[in-house]
């Protein structure tokens, strides 16, 4: 079962700019924007290829457990494609609901600390709250509609 | 006593919901100075929806109502808020990075000072016994005393590094100048004093003190101060024990030592623990459950263990965040705070066979 979260299609070339300056306070590791080569920089495009998620339900329980695999092995946007696994499904569910977000395992080198912030729900809260964060969040999930 | 009494049983009546935030609520306070003299019970609460609400419950109709709603200073989440020993003032932490602190001023709460300092989201609070100190902590791992001067003054007095990850909350001992801090680093954290007036990490307790797997949400600590219970996203809780003269007597070696492990009770993180002044843990889970324990007569040989009193399940709609015994003189009242936005008002009582 996939959720059809992610836009198959380019998105323009000026939210490239934006998503590699963007800040993102949701991971720590402080990943210095000038670094990023700028004709490939981690675009919406290269979240949209992302691939497999193995979604189970509980609903007796009202348990979700999604595990994805994230093609990119970069911190910060493995906890971003969670971020939006997670929105999504809070919007697909009843609130109470509860949600265990993975990546598969093996997929990630740090599959450890990148699942515990993605479970964190103060953290995941917070990251939320950051404008720039939730923006790109909100882009990956709703440009479709534009 | 009931609670030694195995075959007591024991259930959770509801007393009242408390509705009124629109968001999430974090945490809740009892005023201090709940029930004692003509004081109605006051809880402070803390909300997603950046606000805290002021309850209190009438003399008359024994109902609670929402006196206040402390808006339009924080601008994000209030996550944790508390009062001062005396309950005179409110200190109230927020993702926005600072710590508010309030004061009641003929009914109406202003806020009379914002500390400012830490680098991202404040998650703590705590006001030490003497109320000559606050401490707060924050995602920017770090941990910061403050000096209380008078005019609602605060200065900085030291910013704690050690914590590798996001710190959870602070505590003050109950009687002693001793502070503790749990983490996304999974440790626990004891700060003290030296002569110098310098403030040092004197213990950090592990996985390998027998410590916490992963990040500990919460420490309460028993009446005596001898004992402290903490919690974890690793599904247990935890006791300890310190040697409460040796501490008195300011010997900076005193260790806290493991004294038992809550394991097999819960399946998803804890959140919140609360140890009563008689004796029985509350936690708060992911679950939407309540659990209390209590220490259990038969063990002597390896030391006190513990033994559930009672589970209540659905205590709530959503993940119970917080729970907390009222300080007043009725015994086995208690509140508990949830995702769901409400809060509860519980009295644990034995049930008439």
């Amino acid at each position: 079962m996939t959720l059809g979260l992610i836009n198959a299609n380019p998105i323009v070339h000026a939210k490239k700019e934006r998503v590699a300056r963007c800040e993102d306070p949701h991971c720590d590791d402080a990943v210095d924007p000038d670094i990023r080569d700028p004709e490939h920089p981690y675009s919406l495009e290269q979240l949209s290829v992302l691939s497999e998620e193995s979604i189970t339900v509980d609903d007796k329980l009202g348990r979700i457990l999604i595990t994805f695999t994230p093609t990119i092995q970069h911190c910060s946007m493995a906890t971003v494609i969670g971020l939006c696994l997670r929105v999504k499904l809070q919007e697909c569910f009843p609130p109470h609901y509860k949600v265990d977000i993975k990546v598969s395992p093996g997929s990630h080198a740090d599959e450890e600390a990148v699942n515990k912030q993605l479970n964190d729900k103060e953290r995941v809260a917070a990251a939320l709250e950051n404008p720039n964060l939730r923006q790109l969040v909100d882009e990956c999930l709703y440009s479709n509609e534009l | 006593m009931d609670l030694d009494d195995e075959g007591s049983n024991f259930e959770l009546k509801e007393i009242q919901t408390l509705s009124g935030h629109t968001d999430r609520v974090w945490s809740l306070a009892w005023n201090p100075a709940t029930g004692t003299d003509d004081a109605q019970p006051v809880i402070a609460s803390c909300s997603g929806d950046k606000t805290v609400r002021i309850w209190e419950r009438s003399a008359l109709t024994r109902s609670w109502d929402c006196k206040a709603v402390l808006e339009e200073t924080h601008t994000r989440t209030v996550r944790s808020c508390t009062w001062s020993p005396s309950g005179k003032l409110l200190a109230t932490a927020s993702f926005d990075a600072t710590t508010a602190i309030w004061e009641n001023v003929g009914g109406d709460f202003q806020c009379v000072s914002t500390l400012e300092g830490h680098e991202n989201e404040v998650k703590s609070v705590s006001w030490n016994a003497s109320e000559s100190l606050l401490a707060t902590c924050s995602r920017d791992k770090t941990v910061w005393i403050w000096e209380v001067m008078p005019g609602n003054e605060f200065e900085c007095a030291s910013v704690l590094q050690g914590h590798t990850q996001d710190v959870k909350m602070v505590k003050w001992h109950p009687t002693m100048d001793i502070l503790f801090s749990c983490s996304y680093d999974n440790t626990i954290k004891v700060w003290a004093e030296d002569d110098t007036g310098d403030w040092h990490c004197i213990q950090t307790i592990g996985e390998s003190s027998n410590g916490h797997s992963s990040t500990v949400w919460a420490i309460s600590f028993n009446a005596g101060g001898d004992k402290m219970v903490t919690c974890s996203d690793d599904l247990t809780l935890k006791v300890w024990e310190a040697d409460i003269e040796g501490m008195r007597s300011g010997n900076d070696q005193v260790l806290w030592k493991h004294l038992s492990t809550l394991s097999g009770y819960h399946d998803r993180t804890i959140f919140s623990v609360h140890w009563s002044r008689e004796g029985i843990i509350a936690s708060g889970a992911a679950d939407d459950a309540i659990r209390f324990f209590v220490e259990s007569k038969d063990s002597v040989v390896d030391g006190p263990s513990y033994r559930l009193l009672l589970k209540k399940e659905k205590a709530h709609d959503m993940d119970v965040n917080v729970v907390q015994w009222s300080p007043g003189q009725e015994n086995r009242v208690m509140a508990s705070a949830s995702d769901d936005g409400t809060i509860k008002i519980w009295e644990l009582a034995t049930s008439s066979n």
